[in-house]
């Protein structure tokens, strides 16, 4: 059964942690290692229901990291980290390596540079390849390659469960997870008062990982606003599971000076997703897909991969990325006032997220103090939903199949619905099952779901049980 | 993983793949398995709280649910051995077929496959239609098995897209189980299925606009309100919810992730006369080859091809290389889309089925080898089924083509 959180009224925590995305979770895992009393607070109805439920699911080398920033450096230490625990807790790694595929001789004359930074921010295995060899690497791209960059070590992740597992055992060592919490203002007099939508809460420290709601968390927390979040939205398609055949490598644009670009990439789940387009707007809240966007990024990666023609689009989705008014991350510690925040990580931070956690931490200084006990991790084996591995749906005594796209197990629908942290909303149930994700969209099995979700969540899909019959 | 054998694996047991089974039975068949993913036969008529299903092939109109439950038992009266809970999960180029049910994984083989794995109805999703996406956002089928299965509701004031005969199945069901459609809107000029969707609608009292579309979907939560463009008008409407009707599609993805050929124009695995696919082990019936016809239609069709099979198993696997059936704009499909030379088996598609992608006026020919067969002039309008006998000269021609003459 659902574990039942104890309200924290009475308690004092250690460290509260303001936002559940990515980040969030895995700062929450690292101080509940540290042996840290951790309350993880989230305005949403799930975690992961802002910034960090839309991306590419890429795991970066950080190649293309600017020199020296601390964004490289965070990026490599949660990588180096991912590899190391993604085992344990049965999170998949795709290793698809990534070609950046230049169209043009100008963007050919660029390759060398990056080529040259990849080398220097310590990805050694970066290297140019001609447009034969790229085209052996990745025989389904298309003609007119000019030259291509090799990035082998670019891998993908599960971009849900990752996070998912990481607050997992924050929870497994005593971590509380309150979400429709919203924080709303909050006082310092050597020990903080945070004022919230679910009642007040006592912590020695904060951190806000608040994303899109960065520069808003610190305002209401009575700091001097150092930043300001310019959301950037990003639009992206899911090619249906028969793409999977035309595409194994992650297919990068020559960067420009504002975004990444437009990536074509196989997803841990088999399909193909083309996106993120770059759209800067102020709206926090909305992020709407638009049709002739999303045709466009059809056309581009049918263009880019000409194999992906007349695969059916199976879903299409947008996130608001955090931006800030600079490029880089916004890390601020306040010793003074025991706070920190993690602001602006705008496209990496699935990579750096484990690595913001360790800086955190360290920015912290409670460890180094010997405030805390340091704890083992726990056991947490999250249920594998990548393709490359085996399934649910693959071993006996899985009850029947609910979801017939993303062959989703009424076993895997009951678990999520039974965990520790159960869905709050129909989309935390898709992120931890990928029930109705597929490419008939809860054709056959959203009326199903609605039935066994019924009174788990925020927004039911039912909107109230019939009378009578 | 266990392995077991067969003469012929039916994968769906929706009209046609039970009417196959039947068939291939009386054909003197021996081994036949019917894999369905369900828990019951039917397919999506199961979906239908409605009639009328049954007229033809068994003589009596029964609603969806009751159309179901006669397939059951007729499957068990023809000794049909129908597995239920047993999905499919891909298609191996010998015949072997990797299925899942509650015991795990095995393979199963036959000596013929027919895939008679019905359609969808396209999503929102495929659909790209711009907004918000919120939770009351639903295609037919879905709102149908909300209401025949678990009797709920995903709103109850819904705007619905669409004016296919699935739309009337979507207003209807609505209608009587409490929801008030607010509008009914077509982006094309006319209604797909005309009379009814003239009348039927404002006879309700609801609005049936043309030329209409939604431009926007709102709702944080759930579905608050959509924007529609009439023509040049936008407007606003307040609904909880949206309703994407028809746009029917083949549901071959099976045959995509196995890297089986697909035909691009029908949606569904490339046919040729006798249902037989290009890799010559397998066959398909039904609403896969093209979306969509009725219950019945699917029936005859699946009870066709099973003849076909009944007779083709006797013999070896016959893999002539297939003449492929090319056609003009604006043509959208013909189904059978390949011909092989030599066959000549009982039943199998006895006609060409053609669908055109949008509404044309002109003539309509069949050349063989460059010869014109027949030709018919006349007014075309999109989705309507359109048969041509199938010349028997087809059977040993080396180019087979449907041409197309525009007036105006």
């Amino acid at each position: 059964m659902s574990m039942q959180q104890p309200h924290p009224r009475n308690d004092i925590f250690d460290v509260a942690i303001i936002g559940a995305g990515v980040v969030g979770c895995a700062v929450a895992r690292r101080f509940a290692l540290a042996g840290a009393k951790v309350v993880l607070l989230e305005k949403g109805s799930d975690i992961l229901s802002g910034a960090s439920k839309a991306n590419s699911a890429i795991l970066h080398t950080g190649f293309d990291a600017p020199k020296g920033s601390l964004e490289l450096a965070l990026v490599q230490a949660g990588r180096r980290e991912y590899l190391d625990i993604h085992a344990g807790m049965n999170l998949p790694l795709v290793e698809t390596g990534a070609l950046v595929c230049a169209w043009t001789q100008d963007e050919a004359a660029r390759l060398e540079a990056i080529a040259e930074q990849g080398r220097e921010n310590g990805v050694t295995s970066v290297r140019l390849v001609t447009p034969t060899e790229a085209l052996s690497i990745e025989p389904g791209l298309s003609d007119g390659l000019v030259a291509a960059l090799h990035v082998p070590d670019e891998h993908v992740i599960d971009p849900w469960s990752a996070p998912l597992g990481y607050v997992n055992q924050a929870i497994a060592l005593g971590a509380v997870v309150l979400r429709q919490c919203e924080v709303r203002a909050g006082s310092f007099d050597g020990e903080w008062r945070l004022e919230t939508s679910k009642g007040d809460l006592r912590t020695k420290f904060v951190i806000n990982a608040a994303g899109l709601f960065g520069d808003y968390v610190d305002t209401r927390l009575g700091f001097e606003p150092e930043f300001q979040i310019k959301p950037r939205k990003g639009q992206f398609i899911v090619l249906d599971k028969a793409a999977s055949r035309q595409l194994k490598t992650i297919i990068l644009p020559v960067p420009n000076e504002i975004t990444k670009g437009v990536v074509v990439c196989p997803t841990a789940f088999g399909n193909i997703l083309v996106g993120p387009t770059a759209e800067e707007q102020d709206d926090r809240n909305r992020a709407t897909v638009e049709h002739d966007t999303l045709e466009g990024l059809v056309a581009q990666g049918v263009k880019l991969v000409p194999g992906l023609a007349h695969i059916p689009v199976t879903a299409v989705y947008a996130g608001l990325r955090p931006a800030s008014d600079k490029k880089e991350y916004r890390v601020i510690a306040r010793p003074e006032l025991n706070a920190i925040t993690l602001g602006g990580i705008r496209s990496t931070g699935l990579s750096s997220a484990l690595g913001l956690a360790q800086h955190a931490l360290k920015l912290h200084g409670g460890s180094e103090r010997g405030e805390f006990a340091p704890r083992a991790a726990p056991d947490v084996r999250m249920p594998n939903l990548a393709e490359s591995r085996m399934r649910d749906w693959q071993a006996e005594g899985h009850g029947e199949i609910v979801c017939h796209c993303e062959m989703v197990t009424k076993r895997e629908i009951e678990a999520a619905l039974n965990s520790a942290l159960p869905p709050g909303d129909f989309g935390g149930l898709r992120r931890r099952t990928r029930a109705g994700m597929g490419r008939c969209q809860g054709f056959y099995c959203n009326s199903r779901l609605a039935e066994m979700s019924s009174g788990c969540l925020a927004n039911p899909l039912a909107i109230e049980q019939e009378g009578g019959k | 993983m266990t392995h077991s054998s067969s003469d012929v694996i039916i994968i769906g047991g929706g009209p046609s793949g039970v009417a196959a089974a039947i068939a291939m039975r009386k054909a003197g068949v021996g081994k036949i398995t019917l894999l369905e993913r369900e828990q019951h036969l039917g397919g999506a008529t199961r979906h239908c709280s409605h009639s009328p299903f049954g007229m033809l092939e068994f003589g009596r109109v029964y609603i969806g649910s009751a159309y179901g439950k006669r397939l059951e038992m007729e499957a068990e009266r023809y000794d049909i051995d129908v597995r239920y809970g047993h999905s499919v999960a891909s298609l191996g180029e010998d015949g072997r077929l990797l299925v899942s049910s509650h015991t795990g994984l095995e393979t199963l083989a036959a000596k013929r496959v027919l895939v008679t794995t019905g359609v969808r109805e396209t999503t929102r999703a495929a659909r790209m239609v711009t907004g918000d996406r919120p939770v009351g956002v639903v295609t037919t089928g879905s709102l149908q098995s909300y209401v025949a299965f678990h009797n709920l509701m995903p709103f109850r004031r819904p705007v619905i897209v669409g004016s296919e005969l699935v739309t009337l199945s979507a207003i209807w069901t609505c209608l009587s189980h409490g929801a008030r459609p607010v509008a009914v809107l077509e982006p094309g000029p006319h209604a797909l299925v005309g009379a009814p969707l003239n009348w039927f609608p404002s006879m309700m009292g609801i609005p049936f606009h043309r030329n209409a579309e939604i431009i926007d979907i709102l709702g944080a939560g759930r579905v608050e309100s959509v924007k529609i463009k009439r023509g040049d008008v936008i407007e606003t409407l307040e609904c909880d919810g949206v309703l994407f009707s028809g746009q029917f599609t083949p549901e071959a993805s099976l045959f995509q992730t196995s890297g089986l050929n697909v035909n691009w124009g029908s949606g569904g695995p490339a046919v040729d006369q006798d249902g037989r696919c290009e890799n010559p082990i397998y066959f398909a019936a039904g609403n896969v080859l093209r979306a969509v016809e009725t219950g019945g239609w699917a029936f005859r069709e699946g009870r066709s091809v099973g003849m076909a099979i009944a007779s083709d198993i006797l013999g070896d696997v016959s893999g002539t290389a297939p003449v492929k059936v090319t056609y003009d704009q604006p043509i959208k499909l013909v189904v059978p889309n390949l011909i092989r030379s030599g066959t000549s088996l009982p039943g199998g598609l006895k006609d060409f089925q053609l669908r055109f992608a949008r509404y044309a006026k002109g003539t309509l020919f069949l050349t063989v080898d460059g010869r014109e067969v027949w030709q018919r002039r006349g007014t075309w309008h999109p989705e309507k089924r359109i048969t041509v006998t199938r010349p028997d000269k087809t059977r040993s021609a080396e180019n087979i083509h449907f041409g197309f003459r525009g007036e105006g």
